[in-house]
């Protein structure tokens, strides 16, 4: 690795611009990586790093800026001339088939026209080299995330790529999942094959990697070797201030409880989902419970089995400050003191294409007064978006936009701020912060702490495990449907909660 | 012939231009995208199929005419629907109304003008088999097209790169998109190829079935072949099943009719859309919802 | 190279939703120019026949205002299905069950001399008939799932050649020469006039009314609302408690309701008797005028008197310059086809650009 020829960089991108619409996502930004190298690209959410690896498989077109592989100008249509080159990637959503089968997957990736059947014979024997089991035959949506995560690998793979790219591979990885695929890369990288690893997880990238770039708004704004920095100096570089400590009180509460829920079972709404098994667990006044599990685990059916969206099979089995409610709806449930923000902003929580004042209605037109003996309220919508905006400080231009128009951090604010206003006894909610900037993030968890310390009882869904350890007073964790008893945050370490989250223990 | 072999015979005739124009759909279907224009297409074909045949006076001539005028149509509803990324549902309905407009100016004409159907061809040997032969091998060639293409839609959709991409289109265009696939353009082919079929269709009524032209022909067979591709389960050989199934309820009715069923004729006439109304109700009970292609008339437009 | 690309808005300028519709509007008048100059007619006479002559005198705006009643009563309905993403598009056959079920009253109490009741009666049971029609797709669709688009269709079949049936069979008129008609209706079971020796009648201002209160509807309250919530964002709506197959029952049976009192009004008042062709299609051309109007009760008046301009321009067309009915047809799709290709500069920014070069 010392020839001086080694020496050339593997890939070169330099000065490369992408703008979508008003928003600048990548400001001439410049990436090298090395053969053989570990390379972080780190950046919150929003930071551009997506859109720089989309270009570089292209998959989008840089607006300017070149970009270099061993030296030579390339341009990259489409991501076919990507692959050709020897450039594979592994994308965050994954870019699978759910009703086809792994083989026709694998089919699809590869650009050679290859008959089915042998491509399947290839995959076991690629999967059976790198460690990574797969049944070609199997179709997608019976597999569970790591194995589907497998695919889009060992696809890869089998074009013998120079360079992988992974985007956020272990966000939907249980930790030991992850242990597993550090392992795979080890290998991968002793076969003399550069990764790109994008990421926002510091130990992870200290752990793998030895060089980073870290973008913030979409440009270059530091490149270093992780393994000399700490994971606080990583995080300034990324988040570009220190993030302010939430304050939160010492002792965990002892009040009454104002949720119970026992023995709860509820059946998939689809036969690819995943339902609740025998769920129960308490909620006290002034308590933040959370829930933590990797994706698709059985969220959705808490979420929606606590709102009200589906209803329990008997009445007991939902009891909310002492009222059986396990059969009454969603908006029942509003009346009797409850909130409710769902995971997804754009299309659940709010309807993109409505105005805020329109939005405030969808869940405050039962018990907020907005409606009169069937008849809107006009004026009355329009306040509830002027007290959410002053409250949580949303940042919108005109009065009343459409929901669409609004930044990420800006309508999850909107979304949180419109129930937290309502000084609910209860508020359930899912990825409080998904996908939102450090200060929303900041502001939006200090409400939720505030509401609690003024009597509600919180209940905080999220796969953001960082999020629950510095929220929550007491933390259960969610698994294939099965609930775990919480426990108190105080007395749990990562390492228990992460055999949990892989139902270990 | 027996009467059993000519009942036979013509419900394969009644069949065919379902078959055909729900094949077309089919595939259309199978890339994720909902045309219901079919009626529209259809009818146009039949009306140029016929406008070009007496013109030139040469049925293949008509044919050719119709597939094309099919494919314009499909082409303007591609323009409207992936060009645009309009309404599917709504654009398709705009295609019917219009469909059946034009149709009418260019079919004006030629309303009264008689004209030899294209016959039928023996297929040497195959066609002397007792029973079989005469029922399935001495046929207009449009039946042949029926048969090869359900097979070769099979063939294509299962066993080629091609097809497997296009069912990937219908299943999640996000995906494709990200591997490199041109959602756009297999949608496009997709829906000329549909559009081509329901030409075809429609020429086949105008130029075998009823060789003459009258307006508003095709009566509902454009939205029975749609309703054949929900019955199929978007499996071409099940169209096939399906098709047939129809065309056997138009005949039983008609010869219902002709031997004086003490029924009035409407609720005869009526049976074709009633069945249709039942089967749907029927195959969403047994099959418990949709099993249609996952991205079924989502629009797809790609970041650039 | 260039190409064009679509750009996602993240807001919608008020005045686009204004201006494309009228963009709509100008793309088909040059399209009909085309037309006409393809057949080899003078474009500014057809115009002229078209669009102008309809209205530039009272009996032809009476006339536009008789054609434009059932598309904007129809309409209405279908906005309001079309809103909550329910795709009724059999409302020919609720008009006619309407016609039919109004009809029957009026057809069972000819020569009883019967009361002022009769009137009423009839349009409940137009509406009711319209309604309980439509709410077959609507059951077939919440209870079994099955696609309404198809079965509200067949539907308009079925109608077709009942109501076929009923004038050849037993509705027939006795003294009707073997015409498939009823009877002429009664003067108590016709809609009466609003002046004497002129074509307006009661139907006119019944549809005013609807337009009036579909737009409160809509605009002012929950149930509105509602149906807005469920067209948009079906995943919001279900948040927010409201319960998507009871609204895709009110939505038909609104739908269906609607059309029926056209068809009874249509039936009772213009035409007086049922007979085969008694719609000229208007439960297909309401769909154009729904979309042309925005999928909005006010819109849609504005969009149903245009369309009933192109129905009269037609039939002057055909009388006066030998020009196929079926033109109109071809310029109401047309115009449906620009609407919706508007309808897509509210949603996206259409630019051209130049394709990245290496």
């Amino acid at each position: 690795m010392t020839t001086p020829l080694l020496d050339a960089p593997l890939l070169d991108a330099t000065g490369l611009v992408k703008r979508f619409g008003a928003l600048l996502a990548n400001d001439h930004v410049d990436l090298r990586v090395m053969p053989g190298e570990a390379h972080a690209l780190l950046g919150e959410n929003g930071a551009g790093k997506s859109t720089l690896v989309k270009m570089l498989y292209g998959l989008l077109q840089p607006e300017a800026g070149h970009i270099a592989w061993e030296g030579r100008p390339i341009h990259l249509p489409e991501p076919r001339a990507a692959r050709a080159l020897g450039i594979g990637m592994v994308f965050q959503h994954f870019s699978l088939f759910d009703n086809l089968t792994v083989a026709e997957n694998v089919a699809l990736a590869l650009d050679a026209a290859e008959p089915v059947p042998r491509i399947a014979a290839r995959l076991a024997e690629v999967s059976r080299a790198y460690g990574l089991p797969l049944e070609p035959a199997r179709e997608v949506w019976r597999l569970s995330v790591g194995e589907r995560q497998r695919i889009e690998i060992v696809r890869c793979l089998m074009q013998d790529p120079r360079l992988l790219i992974l985007d956020e591979p272990t966000s939907v990885l249980t930790p030991q999942e992850a242990e597993g695929l550090f392992a795979t890369l080890d290998r991968i990288r002793a076969e003399g094959r550069a990764v790109l690893y994008i990421s926002h997880k510091l130990e992870e990238v200290r752990r793998l990697c030895e060089t980073a770039t870290i973008l913030r708004h979409g440009r270059v704004v530091a490149r270093t070797d992780p393994r000399t920095e700490t994971a606080a100096s990583l995080a300034r570089m990324m988040v570009g201030s220190e993030v302010a400590a939430l304050r939160h009180a010492a002792a965990p509460p002892e009040g009454p409880v104002r949720l119970s829920v026992r023995g709860l079972s509820v059946a998939p709404d689809d036969p690819h989902g995943v339902g609740l098994k025998d769920i129960s667990l308490d909620l006290r006044r002034g308590e933040v419970l959370g829930i933590a599990g990797v994706a698709g685990n059985g969220q959705e059916a808490l979420f929606a089995a606590l709102s009200g969206e589906v209803l329990a099979p008997r009445a007991e089995q939902i009891i909310l400050d002492g009222a059986a409610v396990g059969r009454a709806d969603i908006n029942a449930r509003r009346r009797k003191g409850a909130a409710f923000v769902p995971e997804e902003r754009l299309g659940h929580a709010a309807a993109p294409r409505l105005t805020l004042s329109d939005n405030a209605l969808v869940s405050g037109h039962a018990a907020s007064g907005m409606v009169r003996h069937g008849l809107l309220d006009r004026g009355r919508m329009l306040g509830w978006v002027d007290a959410v905006t002053r409250a949580f400080d949303v940042r919108k231009g005109p009065r009343d936009p459409e929901a669409r128009a609004l930044s990420g951090g800006n309508l999850q604010k909107f979304v949180v701020g419109r129930e937290v206003l309502r000084k609910p006894g209860l508020l359930v909610v899912s990825q409080p912060t998904w996908g939102v900037d450090a200060g929303a993030a900041g502001l939006i968890r200090q409400a939720l702490l505030d509401l609690a310390r003024a009597g509600s009882a919180v209940l905080v869904i999220s796969q953001d495990l960082d999020e629950l350890l510095e929220m929550a007073d007491r933390i259960a964790v969610l698994f294939h449907g099965t609930l775990s008893p919480a426990e108190p945050v105080a007395g749990l370490t990562r390492e228990a909660i992460g055999l949990r989250m892989g139902g270990a223990a | 012939m027996t009467l059993f072999e000519a009942i036979l015979l013509t419900v394969i005739t009644a069949s065919t231009p379902l078959l055909i124009a729900a094949i077309g759909e089919l595939v259309v279907e199978r890339s994720g995208v909902l045309n219901l224009g079919v009626e529209g297409m259809m009818i146009m074909g039949a009306a140029v199929g016929i406008a070009a045949a007496i013109t030139t006076g040469s049925s293949a001539f008509g044919v050719l005419a119709a597939v094309l005028a099919g494919m314009a149509m499909a082409a303007l509803f591609a323009l409207l629907t992936l060009g645009l990324a309009t309404n599917q549902v709504a654009v398709g309905l705009a295609l019917a109304i219009f469909g059946l407009g034009l149709s009418g100016v260019v079919g004006a004409p030629f309303v009264g003008v008689q004209r030899e159907g294209i016959g039928a061809i023996a297929i040497p040997y195959l066609s002397d088999i007792p029973f079989i032969g005469p029922v399935l091998f001495a046929q207009d060639p449009f039946v042949y097209a029926a048969f090869a293409l359900v097979a070769g839609v099979s063939w294509f959709l299962f066993r080629t790169r091609a097809g497997l991409v296009l069912r990937a289109c219908g299943e999640n265009h996000a995906s494709a998109h990200a591997l490199g696939h041109h959602v756009l353009r297999v949608r496009f082919l997709a829906v000329l190829f549909g559009g081509a079929c329901a030409g075809l269709a429609g020429a086949y009524l105008s130029l075998v079935y009823t060789p003459f032209w009258t307006s508003g022909m095709t009566a509902g067979r454009g939205w029975i072949a749609l309703a054949i591709v929900v019955f199929a389960s978007w499996l071409p050989w099940r169209a096939a099943v399906g098709a047939y199934l129809f065309g056997g309820v138009t005949i039983l009715q008609l010869h219902a009719q002709s031997a004086g069923v003490p029924l009035p004729t409407q609720l005869l006439a009526a049976m074709p859309y009633l069945i249709t109304i039942l089967v749907l109700v029927l195959v969403m009970r047994l099959r418990g919802g949709g099993a249609g292609p996952a991205a079924l008339g989502q629009p797809f437009v790609p970041d650039r | 190279m260039r190409r064009l690309v679509l750009e996602r808005r993240a807001e919608t300028p008020w005045a686009l939703t204004l201006a494309s519709p009228l963009l709509a509007v100008g793309l088909t008048l040059v399209s009909a120019v085309l037309v006409f100059l393809a057949m080899g007619r003078d474009p500014l006479e057809a115009l002229f026949v078209y669009f102008i002559m309809p209205v530039s005198d009272a009996w032809g705006l009476q006339e536009v205002a008789v054609k434009a009643t059932p598309l904007v009563l129809i309409a209405v309905g279908l906005a309001l299905c079309y809103r909550s993403n329910n795709w009724n598009i059999g409302a020919e056959g609720q008009f006619l069950m309407g016609a039919m079920a109004g009809g029957w009253l009026a057809v069972a109490t000819h020569g009883t001399g019967a009361g002022a009741w009769l009137l009423p009666a009839m349009l409940v049971m137009g509406a009711l008939g319209g309604a309980l029609f439509a709410l077959i797709p609507a059951l077939l669709k919440t209870r079994f799932g099955a696609n309404e688009i198809l079965t509200s269709l067949m539907l308009v079949y079925v109608a077709e050649l009942l109501l076929d049936w009923l004038v050849r069979g037993p509705w027939r008129d006795p003294q009707g020469f073997n015409m498939p008609q009823t009877v002429v209706f009664a003067p108590e079971a016709t809609i009466p006039l609003l002046m004497e020796g002129g074509r307006l009648n009661l139907g006119t201002p019944i549809m005013l009314l609807v337009v009036v209160l579909a737009a409160l509807l809509v605009a002012r309250t929950l149930k509105g609302f509602e149906i807005t919530l469920v067209g948009e964002a079906p995943r919001a709506a279900r948040f927010a408690g409201f319960d998507a197959k009871r609204l895709t029952w009110t939505v038909f049976a609104i739908a269906g309701g609607l059309a029926g009192l056209a068809g009874v009004l249509e039936a009772a008042g213009t035409v007086r008797m049922l007979q085969p062709g008694l719609s000229p299609g208007y439960g297909f051309t309401a769909i154009i005028v729904a979309f042309l109007g925005r999928l909005n009760p006010v819109g849609c008046l504005v969009a149903g008197v245009f369309l009933a301009i192109t129905f009269i321009g037609g039939e002057n067309a055909q009388i006066m310059m030998q020009m196929p009915l079926d033109v109109t047809r071809v310029f109401q799709g047309l115009l449906l086809f620009y609407v919706l290709g508007c309808d897509t500069l509210l949603l996206y920014r259409v630019r051209w650009v130049r394709r990245a070069e290496a």
